[in-house]
């Protein structure tokens, strides 16, 4: 397989009065052809800005890119007619009808004007093209978004939180629509926090932590890597859970509580458990493991996972890679 | 090319482009009915009521001053002599020179004499609208995102922003040149109808194309600074704030302490006064506070002429400045 986007050592440094911010500090990425890759990561973890610094839109501090084989941003107005992008929320100017919009999108990339109607039938805006921007949805506003990006017909499609605003039918229509593109030949890269979303019609991912890779892969291989860590503890009933999470906790387990049962997310030896709390002579009446779900991988890489009684800031987040076998226990 | 229409058509279908257009020709329209109706054709009846006035008016004034006279007269040795001049010396009496019947004719239209004022008056009112409409047309793409957008389909951001410019300143061009010789046929044939034309020689003609001449030069740097301030702040109120801030400061604040420091020709720090030297070829200013006597005129005061080279400098300094500040930013900064 060729590699349709390549990213390697990404740094992008902000400067201001209050001091250093390092939004990609040294940040990795490879999409294959054909695949429709996740691009996954916590607000601020510097998603949008390594999308934006691939489109040419900020300058970087360090790192190559190259799109198509071709490095960029030196020969973006060469591959800029392959790639199809919105990033973050749909801007358009609102006085301006949807057609009207595209037809000069069209005009200034030169594409065929067949596109526009083309388009606008495909992502379902056929009888709102009329209609000013600004009377439309924002699921409407997404659905022209995507339609811009599609304009050209590009080999690479980029795609920032495409679902944002889209009721359930359309987030359907969306993932099929991504499948079809896949499978018509085009590469697309979706960010998105819909991980349910992104487990259903992505290839592969990429997980982004503090501008930093912290997972890639099929989403099997991600998914596989992380399964056997998690396990379901359930306690005799009457048992007080809390001696029981507190005391694993003091030995280093991450626990989550549920309703009547607790997990244990970095249990890489589950007979662990069983040993602390009976030493207690607290007893496991289940000890299940977990198959993981992306949201749950995604979660522990990125150290994101809510905690009982903190209030997680934004920039709170795991910054180095998170181990890819064992954990505690073990 | 491809991008240069797309500019174009942007520019022409946006709402603000058209509404600033309306209301421009609205006003240009309403200020020639007004020379309309407010001129007339002095002919042989204009001339005749005109005559017929002074001549009436001098006899009423000469009438006056004969019953001054004679009531001065009577008065004299008693109280009311000091309301009168001392022995009735002084008092003028009216000539028929005083009453000219020129003074009585209706205002007349004198194309090559009133003209001039119209090209100004054309000149500055485009140079507003190219002033806003070039704010908003790069403002409005900057604060809706639409820059971003056209710059993921056209990542050459200086081809971008120079194309747009491009688009709006052919825009303006063609706009003022068909706008100036409408104008001009228009005021011609008021001219005609309710005043006169038969001064203007080819000199003349010549003279008046020139004007309009430097009157696109000023609504083409118009367009090209209000389009340059709204790309540095990356919205529309940056130019007008700016153009806000610099008639506060400049034409009222920077006026008021130089006049109250006595700075010797303040009126050389005001925008309009180059703006009518480039216009009127030049303008002469005095100060008053000086005297440079001679024995045949007397007190003279210093003065200082601004020509329009100086003004066509000040405004090329302009232009540049502010169109290569906003490249310089469209070229290094980050789009966020």
């Amino acid at each position: 397989m060729t590699a349709v986007l390549e990213i390697a050592g990404l740094q992008k440094t902000y400067r201001s009065r209050k001091g250093v911010r390092r939004a990609l500090d040294g940040f990795d990425m490879t999409v294959e052809a054909g695949q429709v890759h996740g691009f996954l990561g916590p607000n601020g973890s510097g998603k949008t800005t390594t999308l934006r610094t691939l489109l040419g839109l900020i300058r970087p501090n360090g790192g190559r890119m190259a799109i198509l084989g071709r490095e960029v941003p030196a020969s973006l107005p060469e591959v800029a007619g392959q790639v199809g992008a919105i990033v973050e929320s749909p801007q358009f100017f609102g006085n301006f009808t949807a057609q009207d919009t595209l037809s000069l999108l069209a005009d200034a990339g030169g594409v065929r004007k067949e596109r526009v109607v083309a388009v606008l039938e495909l992502v379902g805006l056929r009888d709102r093209a009329k209609d000013r921007v600004k009377t439309y949805s924002l699921g409407m506003k997404q659905r022209l978004a995507v339609a811009s990006a599609l304009l050209k017909e590009p080999k690479l499609l980029i795609l920032d939180e495409p679902a944002n605003g889209l009721d359930p039918g359309g987030i359907r229509e969306m993932r099929t629509l991504m499948r079809n593109l896949a499978e018509s030949g085009m590469t697309v890269v979706l960010s998105s926090h819909i991980l349910g979303e992104i487990q259903l019609i992505c290839d592969s991912v990429t997980i982004i932590s503090a501008g930093r890779r912290v997972a890639a892969g099929s989403v099997a291989d991600v998914l596989k890597t992380h399964t056997s860590l998690s396990v379901k503890v359930a306690l005799e009933p009457g048992v007080d859970m809390r001696n029981a999470i507190e005391l694993l906790r003091a030995n280093g387990a991450q626990v989550t509580v549920e309703h009547d049962h607790f997990t244990v997310g970095n249990a890489g030896n589950p007979a662990q458990i069983t040993r602390i709390l009976a030493e207690r002579e607290i007893y496991v009446s289940e000890l299940t493991p977990m198959s993981a779900d992306l949201e749950s991988v995604f979660l522990e890489l990125t150290g994101t996972a809510p905690v009982e009684g903190q209030n997680r800031q934004v920039d709170q987040s795991a910054a180095a890679p998170a181990p890819a076998s064992g954990g505690w226990g073990q | 090319m491809s991008l240069y229409s797309a500019e174009t058509r942007r520019l022409t279908k946006r709402r603000f482009t058209k509404l600033f257009l309306l209301g421009v020709t609205l006003i240009l329209a309403a200020v020639a009915a007004g020379m309309f109706f407010t001129n007339e054709k002095a002919g042989p009846a204009q001339i005749a009521s005109a005559q017929a006035q002074a001549q009436q008016d001098y006899q009423r004034s000469l009438e006056q001053f004969q019953r001054d006279q004679a009531a001065c007269q009577a008065a004299q040795g008693t109280a009311q002599a000091s309301n009168w001049p001392p022995g009735c010396e002084g008092m003028i009496e009216p000539t028929a020179e005083d009453f000219q019947a020129q003074w009585y004719m209706p205002p007349t239209f004198d194309f090559r004499e009133s003209f001039p004022d119209m090209v100004t008056t054309l000149a500055a009112l485009l140079a507003m609208v190219a002033f806003i409409v070039g704010a908003s047309f790069v403002g409005a793409e900057w604060s809706s995102g639409g820059m971003m957008n056209l710059l993921l389909w056209r990542p050459q951001r200086l081809r971008v922003l120079g194309t747009k410019l491009a688009a709006l300143l052919v825009f303006f061009t063609a706009l003022t040149v068909v706008f100036s010789a409408v104008w001009t046929g228009l005021f011609y044939l008021i001219a005609q109808a309710r005043g006169s034309s038969e001064s203007m020689t080819s000199g003349a003609w010549q003279s008046i194309a020139l004007m309009e001449l430097r009157g696109l030069a000023l609504v083409i740097v118009a367009g090209a600074v209000g389009f340059g301030l709204a790309s540095l702040g990356r919205h529309t109120a940056m130019a007008l704030g700016v153009t806000i801030g610099a008639v506060i400061v400049f034409q009222f604040g920077l006026g008021t302490v130089l006049s109250l420091a006595s700075v010797k020709f303040a009126e050389a720090y005001l925008i309009p006064v180059w703006m009518i030297a480039w216009m009127d070829k030049e303008v002469k200013i005095e100060d008053y506070n000086s005297c440079d006597f001679s024995s045949a005129s007397g007190c003279v005061p210093d003065s200082l002429t601004l020509t329009w080279p100086m003004a066509g400098g000040v405004l090329a300094a302009v232009f540049v400045v502010i169109v290569v500040a906003s490249m310089w930013t469209m070229r290094s900064r980050d789009v966020t």
